[in-house]
């Protein structure tokens, strides 16, 4: 429809598609868990270009509605990966391939979404297992950088980018620990200099640039790329896995008014009573389970203990198998008792939440981005496959460079 | 069969005869006839056993689904265990005098999952300095090292992959080096000593590395090319071949002192005499046809590839050599020799008739063995490979027995052999199940229901750590 008052080359290439651009898709039959409200028995989610327009036992399915019989199976919201490289790095050994980060310990500048690689061959091999989007994470640093939170479908930057600047990334543990010159106390005081200097600055922009104030702790640039997250606009993704870190990062968060998310949180489940009442979410990596100095406490009922103190939880994966593993995240929690609606929950609706922007991905409801995964069963379970992924109304191919070499060796020459 | 043995005799000729002593030649030479404050080095006790079995009761598991790794999963069948060894399986046994009975309804039994790749105890928590041991990277060939020499019984990853129904691994050096030592096969128990761990009688494997990783570390000094790596087995082996050819000689004429003694070359003599098992770190196809063409210039047969994650485009070759894969279920592209990587890898091997094995290489994934089989399994049936849940037992338990030359005694349920034996609360193929009990030669040493059964090592003590009973 929109093609017809353009001239007729044009409207030539519009017919082609077209079918991508208005496409109606209803899902039908399936077990639907909206992770906003009960699941639906034989719901129905209906699909109008890239978003969800209806979700409901009763919804009518439009003429030349595409319609995905999902009887016997299950539907979810895509999966969303919280703590990835997806995007950022292809070949972990190949520095050439890595845009993760940049020079600095103290880089809150920096702003990962345009080192995001649309082609990168890692990113359907997740998908196909039902990760959607991804939070594409910076790396070392007391502050490494600005995330964002992408889409794991489309040809370029634009369409990926489901929220720009989703959150701060910075590390309160080993690297902050450096900063301080080999003290986690040192490091944090100059931390709290760096954000009072950022806050200094912001009041005083016409005298910094007078030049009439005193030294700052970073160039105007970096204490620029603090403000929002000063002013509790853009999450603060604080890694800390001791509890002695995650205590320092509530005080942190507490001074400055931050909004703050703890990653990692190895011993977060030591520390679940002050989570909660700070209101505090923790990410933890769901597979973590050998000891180490920052992290003598570590243990794989971590999310559930968490979860049944009223701790907000997201569950991650930093496998060396790749972001498909994250619904085994999922299982995982849930075999070390955490409730499977929680548990889906930890890897949709929260993350969602917390670094999308307004209702944007994570749930199944009207007016959400239509990213929709149908599974043959469980979405947990290890023999179960995702059937059909949707990215923002679109049907992805579940085909990788992997399956392209699974074809090519199928049968040997 | 010396294996038993091993670790109760005393007596010096037995202790000579022991495979595990491994001294260059396990036949008598004429030096031998030396009494005992004249014997060379390489007569006496070369780092014996002391495994010793832990007496139990006999164990009934009742009423459970059976994946034995021999046969057809059993329904409704019974596991009795006894002195350490299995003495029924089926749906009809006799009960032993004085046997605990454990009801296996609703829940599954396997043999104890070994794994072939374990850096546990080499490379321990918590990960400093202090306790990497695991690469002896100051020469591309370091035969000579032996892997339980840096073995921490107190690894705190150890009670972990116990957790994880791990009865027995092997225990390699890192892969830095071309050859990087000889490694261990160790039962998965608490212990304070590296000799009390050791599998009796288990033959010695050789760490051997292709690729990326050698030519790195040693890129300096060569080799810096995978043709360096090629020349730098090549003439390790020759050396080894005409070390061994001197020491023939020599026990055959007697004459004068035997050859002086060098480590290195015995453990690759070893090699040569088919006592030493190769266990080849190796990634891509290509290479893998390059160590296959390598063992058939010395004549000696490499027991299994690991990592290889191209195996898969050259399963006919690992099929016709006889030789295994011990193969990750999903990891790729951490490295270019990793980038072809495909989760249908252990399918294709097995349905070409090669052998497939599930290996860790990490003390995360040593704890969810059972999990990455599951995904090899699934991924090979999605892709429509005729592949069984029988087969991916045998992925983490018989075809790692048979890598580890322990096939007679290890890895399937079937009477007569160690009673290594794992209870899951459900199918192991399962994301959401857990070992509820780990009986290692007939021991009970996990039972997540009993704190009592829930080892510790000492570096837990006083910590926050929690255990594994959770």
């Amino acid at each position: 429809m929109r093609c017809a008052p353009l001239g007729f080359a044009l409207a030539a290439a519009c017919i082609v598609a077209l079918p991508l651009q208005a496409q109606t898709i209803a899902i039908t039959g399936g077990m639907v868990h909206t992770v906003d409200g009960p699941a639906i028995e034989g719901g129905t989610v209906l699909i109008r270009g890239d978003s969800i327009v209806a979700v409901g036992r009763n919804v009518a399915v439009p003429d030349g509605a595409t319609v995905i019989d999902a009887r016997g199976k299950i539907v979810t919201p895509g999966l969303i990966h919280a703590s990835s490289d997806l995007g950022l790095l292809e070949v972990g050994s190949i520095s050439s391939t890595s845009e993760r980060s940049s020079a600095g310990e103290v880089t809150p500048s920096f702003d990962v979404a345009e080192g995001i690689n649309p082609a990168s061959v890692r990113i359907p091999v997740a998908r196909m297992e039902g990760v959607t989007s991804a939070v594409a994470v910076p790396s070392n640093g007391v502050l490494a950088g600005q995330a964002s939170l992408v889409a794991l479908d489309g040809d370029d930057l634009d369409t990926m980018l489901r929220h720009r600047k989703a959150a701060m990334v910075g590390d309160l543990g080993s690297d902050l620990q450096d900063y301080g010159g080999g003290s986690h106390a040192a490091g944090l005081g100059k931390l709290r200099q760096l954000f009072r200097d950022a806050q200094e600055y912001a009041r005083r922009r016409a005298d910094y640039q007078r030049r009439d104030m005193q030294d700052l702790s970073a160039p105007a640039a970096e204490l620029e790329a603090l403000l929002p997250m000063l002013r509790g606009e853009v999450p603060y993704y604080a890694d800390a896995n001791q509890a002695r870190d995650i205590r320092n990062a509530l005080r942190l968060a507490e001074e400055f008014d931050l909004q703050l998310i703890i990653r990692g949180g190895a011993e977060a489940w030591q520390v679940a009573d002050e989570l909660r009442a700070a209101d505090v979410p923790v990410a933890v990596n769901a597979f973590a389970n050998i000891p180490d100095f920052q992290s003598l406490g570590v243990r794989w009922d971590n999310a559930t203990l968490l979860d049944s103190a009223g701790v907000t939880v997201v569950l991650y994966e930093s496998e060396t198998g790749g972001p498909r593993n994250l619904r085994y995240a999922a299982g995982h929690a849930v075999r070390n008792g955490m409730p499977w609606e929680h548990a889906l929950r930890a890897v949709t609706r929260t993350p969602g939440e917390l670094f999308g922007t307004t209702n944007g991905v994570g749930v199944l409801a009207p007016g959400r981005p239509a990213d929709v995964v149908v599974w043959g069963g469980d979405p947990f379970e290890i023999s179960t496959h995702a059937d059909v992924v949707i990215i923002g109304g679109k049907e992805t191919e579940l085909r990788s460079r992997q399956t392209e070499l699974l074809e090519k060796y199928r049968v040997l020459d | 069969m010396m294996r038993f043995e091993c670790a109760a005799v005393t007596g010096l000729a037995l202790l000579l005869g022991c495979a595990s002593s491994a001294p260059p030649d396990p036949t008598p030479g004429p030096a031998q006839a030396g009494t005992e404050d004249t014997l060379r080095s390489w007569q006496r006790p070369q780092y014996v056993s002391t495994y010793e079995r832990h007496s139990s009761a006999p164990v009934v598991i009742r009423n459970a689904t059976v994946l034995t790794a021999a046969g057809p999963e059993l329904q409704g069948a019974s596991v009795v265990i006894a002195d350490g060894e299995i003495v029924a399986v089926g749906s009809d046994v006799a009960t032993p005098a004085g046997a605990t009975i454990v009801d296996g309804q609703g829940k599954w039994v396997t043999p104890g999952l070994i794994d072939t790749h374990s850096h546990i105890g080499v490379y321990a928590a918590p990960g400093t300095f202090a306790e990497s041991d695991g690469n002896e990277a100051t020469s591309p060939v370091t035969a000579e090292v032996w892997a339980e020499h840096s073995i921490w019984p107190q690894d705190p990853q150890i009670p972990l992959a116990i957790a994880g129904g791990i009865t027995v691994a092997q225990i390699l050096p890192g892969s830095a080096n071309l050859i990087g030592g000889r490694s261990a096969t160790i039962r998965m128990i608490p212990a304070r000593t590296v000799q009390e761990m050791k599998y009796p009688g288990a033959p010695y494997g050789v760490k051997m590395a292709c690729g990326e990783n050698p030519k790195r570390v040693y890129r300096s000094r060569g080799p810096s090319t995978r043709m360096g790596n090629m020349a730098g087995y090549r003439e390790a082996f020759i050396g080894a071949a005409d070390y061994r050819a001197a020491w023939d000689k020599w026990k055959q004429d007697g004459d004068g002192d035997p050859p002086d003694r060098d480590l290195s070359k015995e453990t690759l003599a070893g090699v040569l005499r088919g006592e030493i098992l190769v266990h080849n770190h190796c990634y891509r196809a290509d290479e893998m046809a390059q160590m296959l063409d390598l063992a058939k210039e010395f004549g000696f047969t490499i027991r299994s590839f690991h990592h290889a994650v191209e195996a898969y485009k050259v399963r006919d070759l690992l099929a016709e050599a006889g030789t295994a894969a011990s193969v990750w279920a999903d990891w790729w592209g951490f490295k270019m020799e990793s980038y072809d990587g495909i989760p249908q890898n252990a399918a294709l091997l097995e349905t070409a008739g090669a052998r497939a094995i599930i290996h860790s290489d990490d003390a995360g994934g040593i704890q969810r063995l059972n999990q990455e089989a599951a995904k090899a399994l699934y991924a090979g049936q999605q892709a429509g490979l005729a592949v069984t849940r029988e087969d991916a037992i045998r992925w983490i338990t018989a075809n790692p027995a048979w890598a580890l030359g322990l096939e007679d005694e290890i890895g399937t349920l079937e009477v007569g052999k160690h009673a290594d034996v794992v209870l899951w609360s459900g199918d192991p193929f399962s994301a959401y199940s857990k070992a509820e009990k780990v009986f290692n030669d007939g021991w009970l040493v996990f039972d997540r229901d009993d704190p009592a059964h829930q080892p510790k090592t000492d570096f837990n003590l006083g910590q926050a750590a929690p255990g594994v009973g959770q």
